[in-house]
């Protein structure tokens, strides 16, 4: 009881702490609102403009979401199909690697050039920067098995594709999980990133048109919404995915079970 | 009783005869391609347990896993294996439990693997008579090391293969409990052909009714000892202790020997 009771304690302490080193620094700048808008002030904005952060959260949130949709379907069949067939992993690995390493900001202007002002060039670059890290989590995952295993299905006369079902995925399913995680955190950055290149909505949008407009107290309760968002997101699929794998280790939430 | 689980296939009679042993010649154990032994022979009982013993870093594990038909081909392994591959079943020092599966879906792994139906009542009876029933649907984290050996040993005997090969199956276990999964092993498995790698000369001596030495370097086996009695034998009964005595001597000799 004392431990659950912990556990919602904890990240309330985290975050007052957070709020009174905002506030120190608000009051250590001057109290100068147009550079730094104490949390006071942020929430008394965020509340007067509810329903147009709303409108725009909504619109990246769907982004963020339908990125993460797309770019962990793409990526846990790639990484199959890569764990599948050898000549595959050795052609399109490099090419993997490359992809990864231009910078999604490099090519988002391309995508809006490509894919227009909407929803589209946001769900790509989000799609973008998510594919990489669950098809490098999945992949590890779908190659490490425990020998003993693979020796034992051998021993068993296993059909080769019930040994990928019935071992080797649900044996990667925690560094999947690993990725989904890692996914997770960088989504928003790809759909936010797509809406500073050109957007007509999202939060994104929100915050640039607000700094260009000096209205530095409606950007902070844009970020701030943003990060309200994109720590619910982080929150509700880690606690998923512990409960989708109960099997596996988790020192949070599981005593040693007594001999 | 349910404490004694029949194969499929009724065990051939003892006899010298050759439908009564398992033949194998000119076996040579490799590592890195590299022979780790001479050509090895070695003739298996059919219906009766023999265990291996000798020196860790010998090649005890080698020797089972090319009986098992594991091990990249030509590598491993030269010779003949008597036609073992789809006769075995395989149990290792570490039981191998898939963590996500239940005690009965992990001994209903094989038939799942090969696309066959799962014999649930076989299953059942198998889980009873290790005294499982209870835990059949816990996931093997719920599970003491020695009822996941047990449950590993269910997975096994769900394979009903003639032949069962066992890698060091009790040495992660407390004393008392392998003497008990020792019994377990020795009743379940009756009237299979066994072999058995272990490092305790004590438990060879119990359940082995031939026990192999591999040793040296090329490796080479000795001329099986027969012990008297039949297995599964009491620590303490007749001249166990002092044979247990004499092994260990050997073994030591043998050690050092090798470290020489």
């Amino acid at each position: 009881m004392s431990q659950r009771l912990a556990r919602v304690v904890r990240p309330l302490v985290t975050l007052a702490g957070l709020l009174l080193l905002w506030q120190a620094a608000h009051w250590l700048n001057g109290e100068r609102d147009y550079l730094l808008p104490g949390p006071l002030t942020t929430a008394q904005t965020a509340w007067a403009k509810a329903p147009l952060l709303l409108d725009h959260a909504l619109i990246t949130g769907a982004e963020i979401l339908l990125g993460l949709l797309l770019g962990c379907l793409l990526g846990v069949v790639s990484a199959l199909a890569l764990a599948q067939v050898r000549t595959l992993e050795r052609w399109l690995l490099p090419l993997l690697v490359i992809s990864q390493a231009i910078p999604v900001f490099a090519i988002a202007p391309l995508l809006v050039l490509w894919l227009g002002y909407g929803l589209a060039s946001k769900v790509a670059m989000a799609t973008l920067i998510i594919y990489f890290p669950v098809t490098a989590a999945f992949l590890d995952g779908l190659r490490q098995t425990d020998p003993l295993w693979l020796d034992q299905a051998r021993v068993m006369q296993a059909r080769p594709w019930r040994v990928l079902l019935l071992v080797r995925l649900p044996a990667a399913l925690p560094a999947l999980a690993s990725g989904l995680r890692v996914a997770t955190a960088v989504a928003p950055i790809g759909a936010v990133v797509g809406e500073w290149v050109g957007a007509s909505g999202g939060l994104g949008y929100l915050m640039l048109h607000a700094n260009a407009r000096m209205q530095i107290d409606l950007m902070f309760a844009a970020l701030f919404t943003l990060a309200l968002f994109a720590v619910a997101l982080y929150w509700a699929v880690d606690r998923g995915l512990a409960r989708l794998l109960p099997w596996v280790p988790d020192s949070r939430t599981r005593a040693a079970p007594s001999a | 009783m349910l404490d004694r689980v029949p194969p499929a296939d009724p065990p051939h009679p003892e006899s010298p005869g050759d439908p009564a042993t398992i033949e194998v010649a000119g076996l040579i154990l490799k590592a890195g391609g590299a022979p780790l032994s001479r050509p090895l022979r070695l003739s298996l009982p059919v219906g009766q347990w023999t265990a291996v013993l000798g020196p860790s870093g010998v090649g005890k594990s080698t020797l089972l896993k090319a009986l098992a038909g594991l091990g990249p081909d030509g590598d491993l392994t030269d010779g003949r294996t008597g036609g073992l591959a789809g006769r075995v079943a395989y149990m290792a020092q570490s039981d191998g439990l898939l963590p996500w599966l239940s005690v009965a879906d992990n001994g209903a792994l094989g038939a799942r693997l090969r696309g066959q139906p799962v014999d649930r009542v076989r299953l059942a009876t198998l889980l009873q008579a290790v005294g499982l029933k209870a835990q059949a649907g816990l996931r093997p984290d719920a599970l003491s090391g020695g009822m996941r050996q047990r449950a590993a040993l269910v997975r096994t005997l769900m394979e009903d293969r003639p032949v069962v090969l066992m890698d060091e199956p009790f040495s992660a276990l407390d004393p008392v409990t392998r003497l008990d999964l020792q019994d377990l092993a020795a009743r379940t498995l009756a009237g299979r052909t066994v072999l058995m790698v272990t490092h305790d000369p004590m438990e060879a001596l119990r359940l082995a009714h031939r026990i192999l030495i591999l040793h040296g370097r090329p490796a080479r086996l000795d001329t099986p000892i027969i012990p008297p009695g039949v297995p599964p034998r009491s620590p303490t009964a007749g001249d166990l202790p002092a044979r247990h005595a004499a092994l260990l001597e050997r073994l030591h000799h043998l050690a050092a020997e090798g470290g020489r």
